[in-house]
């Protein structure tokens, strides 16, 4: 497989403008020739159907949930950063840039960080001019925010739901087009397969999940915003119908699979309560702004939280990060806490969590300022918890969040399947192996409103395409291989429930390829979940027929899916013998314990291609070459 | 704890539907609402019964998937709560609960608990936008806006769109829904130009849907999971006035709006 990154010449600053300029187009006339197919409707999705309707093409639009509004996007609490430097702190494009390939510990591609930065200053514009109620000084200008891994103030925000206003703005601008014509919504459709005719994707095969029937959908491109994986471990902050079932099942049909080990475990979340736990719920990471993280010095210390002095507080990452401080990036912070609580300083009934303490901004700055800037997220904690944040510290511990892997996209975010595209969380491309706060919706956004409606452009004036509609060979046999696969999971009838087997699986990932990773456990899971594999489809137990509204089965074909991706994703970790970012192997740190990357031998994307039922997958590598920056140590002390 | 639930089971939307009884027994008051029928639904599941099917996706309260009517409340006795948010800590040891999906005519029943709400989305698609092609907007700071006005906005634009309020309404009214989104957008300069064509054309997509009116009881706020106020609706009536008044799609409007 060859893996052709297609980024342009020049020097970074100019590499987009000049592409932009080089870049095909279709003649308006003719963008209504072309068919698109979206796959999601998050940010990156939403936002992409929209865009290209409003430019002519016919778009169709799938999502598993019964709306578009539902899409887990509307989740994101904390922010979107921009290099607006509003705030006049020294902020720019190449600050930005340079903040964010840091931050990804060097794993990501140069041209694309870059580009990501210069277009983050549009997505505030367009934001505003739909309508985002993003918070406001009392000038009627925007307010700023710090977030973690940055030293400007340069996260726009709408109290702590920011991804939901993103998204409603989104769904709005897709809600117009589809009011115009130019964009068919499928809700509660899931793509289960695409379609590739002479190795171009050309279409998708869908459920219909109300009535369970499995169709084509046959268009000239094929785009993927189906989000990311980090349900693989059963417990994390993401929704609970997150998956990988798109991105898997492009990636057995050729779309090569980039770092599935580069996962992001978010240090502030509420530490899991019982072995009913269906999920983990994620504090936004704004709270470190003001909060304090501590531990009791004394390991096993079982004192109330009010009754340790100071002195007998361990503020840990005021001590090791004296310049960043609670503002430490999320997978220094994320290990730092796993370290205390596995010595023992665990806080809560299960001593698994860290306090997030604002017993001294409140004194500072009164209870009515925390409570503008966080009442909200102070609310929500005490609704799950039982517990008032303004008189008793938070308890927090890392939880699996986001994920950096994904499917390998080239400049113009084509995988190696022409036609088939992939934006936002589903993408590897621009977070390395470490995303910084505030990120993600910056990068949903950027790809869908601002990058992908012009490189698709660029390859459908390209392409001749013959005609093609759903009775082609390759939709009959795509689909029959859909139905196959229903059918097999409903004639198991087994004694395990799906749910069951996922927690093991789960558990067993964020055991051996969560926070922490050496070869040993690696090399066990990968024995282990062949056999958990088999398991399931000898013993999983799916109640109910094909062909009606059935959740268990929904789960049960992505339950299967995770169970082949777990293992790609611990072949990856063993592979990449260094630590970097939320990659962390025990077995190459530095004196202090932080990340010791090897930039010698793994200064690459790993990008894993399919070698068929059977076979292990395929390493190829894209190395990274960086022009703009010095490789450096991350440091944030 | 132990809770005795009575669940509405109906398998498809034109199919008759019945309660049926369900114990949930040893659950834990940690335990969120969604996670007692988790742990049901795996006994009902190991049974080899169908479990029962329920909306719910982000479990944080702001997707808007979940919401059912527990004992005559939508998403059940605790105020300003999605029912994914709500634990059993609010229930007492031998509680009976009823639990029914969401009754409007524009909610046909899907399965079980969950309803058909793309009425909803087809509301907002009749005007719940601003008319921005991407790539067109101004600078994001050339148009203040008082923060008071921001702050409103963002009171109405926390709406998640779960549907607790046509549950609640004894008309089945959408009211609280779609006034929620125009007060949004008509309190932003931005929203200003369509401001009049808006609050039409969704006030008339709500009536085509089957949507009934409001004649303010008031119940949609006070099953608001978000406290969305009733003021926006008296808002929304405001506007639609001034709109059906003196809304004339090919005149120019007088002066600045």
């Amino acid at each position: 497989m060859e893996l052709r990154a297609n980024v342009p010449d020049g020097p970074i600053e100019q590499k987009w403008d000049r592409h932009r300029v080089e870049l095909k187009l279709v003649n308006p006339a003719n963008k209504r020739k072309y068919d698109v197919i979206v796959v999601g409707s998050g940010l990156a999705g939403a936002s992409a159907a929209a865009t290209l309707g409003e430019l002519g093409y016919n778009v169709r639009c799938f999502c598993f949930q019964d709306s578009a509004r539902r899409a887990h996007s509307i989740a994101a609490q904390g922010g979107i950063n921009a290099a607006k430097n509003y705030q006049n702190d020294g902020d720019s494009v190449f600050r930005l840039f340079y903040d964010t390939i840091k931050g990804g510990d060097f794993r990501s591609r140069e041209a694309n960080v870059y580009r990501l930065a210069q277009i983050s200053v549009n997505i505030i514009d367009q934001c505003v001019a739909q309508g985002v109620p993003f918070a406001r000084e009392y000038g009627g200008l925007l307010a700023n925010r710090s977030f973690g891994g940055a030293q400007v103030s340069r996260t726009f925000y709408a109290r702590g739901q920011t991804g939901q206003q993103l998204l409603l703005g989104a769904y709005q601008a897709l809600s117009r087009q589809i009011a115009a014509g130019k964009v068919a919504m499928y809700p509660r459709t899931e793509m289960l397969d695409v379609i590739a005719i002479d190795g171009r994707a050309r279409g998708i095969v869908v459920r219909d999940l109300v009535t369970g029937k499995v169709s084509s959908h046959v268009a000239h491109a094929v785009v993927l915003a189906s989000g990311g994986y980090a349900n693989v471990y059963y417990l994390s902050t993401n929704a609970k119908g997150c998956n990988v079932t798109a991105t898997w099942r492009a990636y057995k049909r050729g779309a090569a699979f980039a770092n599935p080990c580069f996962t992001q475990i978010h240090p502030t979340c509420i530490p899991h309560s019982g072995d009913y736990q269906s999920k983990l719920t994620l504090m936004s990471e704004s709270l470190r702004n003001d909060g304090r993280i501590w531990v009791p010095q004394r390991a096993g210390d079982t004192r109330p939280p009010g009754e340790i002095p100071d002195a007998e507080r361990d503020y840990y990452l005021e001590r090791i990060y004296p310049s960043f401080g609670n503002l430490a990036p999320r997978d220094i912070s994320s290990r730092r806490a796993k370290e205390l609580v596995d010595a023992g300083h665990g806080v809560g009934p299960l001593k698994n969590g860290v306090y997030l303490d604002f017993r001294d901004p409140i004194a500072r700055l009164g209870r009515g300022e925390i409570a503008e800037r966080y009442g909200n997220l102070f609310e929500m904690y005490e609704r799950i918890t039982g517990e008032n944040p303004y008189e008793v510290p938070m308890r927090i511990y890392p939880a699996p969040h986001y994920v950096m892997g994904g499917l390998w996209v080239d400049y113009n975010l084509m995988t190696t399947v022409s036609g088939l595209f992939v934006i936002g969380e589903a993408n590897f491309s621009d977070h390395g192996a470490n995303r910084l706060g505030a990120s993600a919706l910056m990068q949903g956004l950027a790809d869908g409103y601002f990058v992908l409606p012009y490189t698709i452009g660029d390859y459908l004036a390209g392409q001749r395409f013959d005609q093609v509609d759903d009775r082609h060979a390759a939709c009959r046999d795509t689909e029959r291989e859909v139905g196959q696969r229903v059918n097999r999971l409903l004639s198991a009838k087994g004694s395990r429930t799906v749910d069951g087997v996922h927690r093991e699986l789960g558990a067993l990932l964020r055991e051996k390829c969560g926070m922490a990773r050496n070869a040993a456990g690696l090399q066990e899971a990968l024995r282990t979940i062949p056999e958990l594999r088999e398991r399931f489809w000898r013993e999983v137990r799916v109640t109910g027929s094909g062909a009606e509204f059935n959740q268990e089965l929904e789960k049960a074909g992505r339950v299967a899916d995770f169970l082949e991706f777990g293992e790609l994703m611990c072949q990856d970790a063993l592979q990449r013998e260094e630590s970097c970012g939320g990659h962390f192997r025990e077995e190459y740190q530095t004196p202090d314990g932080e990340a010791l990357r090897d930039d010698e031998r793994f200064a690459y994307v790993a990008a894993w291609e399919y070698a068929g039922a059977g076979n292990p997958a395929r390493l190829n590598r894209e190395p990274l070459t960086f022009e703009s920056v010095h490789l450096t140590q991350r440091s944030y002390q | 704890m132990n809770l005795v639930l009575h669940v509405w089971r109906q398998a498809g939307p034109k199919l008759p539907g019945r309660f049926e009884r369900y114990e949930a027994r040893n659950v834990n008051e940690h335990m969120s609402f969604l996670e007692m029928l988790d742990v049901v639904n795996q006994g009902l599941l190991q049974a080899g019964h169908d479990p029962i099917a329920f909306e719910h996706d982000c479990r944080e309260g702001i997707c808007g998937s979940c919401g059912f009517v527990i004992n005559g409340s939508p998403h059940g006795p605790l105020g300003d709560t999605t029912v994914c948010q709500l634990h059993l800590r609010h229930f007492q040891n031998g509680d009976e609960l009823w639990i029914e999906p969401w009754r409007a005519k524009a909610f046909p029943v899907v399965k079980d608990l969950v309803v058909d709400r793309n009425a909803f989305d087809r509301i907002i698609q009749a005007g719940g936008y601003i008319s921005v092609r991407t790539g067109s907007a101004p600078d994001a700071n050339a148009i203040p806006v008082r923060k008071e006005n921001a702050e409103r906005a963002m009171d109405a634009a926390a709406c998640i769109g779960c549907g607790a309020c046509v549950a609640a309404c004894p008309n089945g009214s959408a009211m609280l829904f779609t006034a929620a989104k125009v007060a949004h957008l008509a309190l932003l300069p931005q929203g200003q130009p369509e401001r009049l064509q808006r609050v039409l054309g969704m006030v008339e997509q709500m009536d085509q849907d089957g949507f009934g009116n409001c004649t303010n009881h008031g119940a949609c706020e006070a099953a608001c999971p978000k406290g969305i106020s009733i003021d926006f609706i008296a808002q929304l009536n405001r506007d639609w006035v001034r709109a059906a008044l003196s809304y004339a799609p090919h005149e120019a409007a007088e002066g600045a709006i």
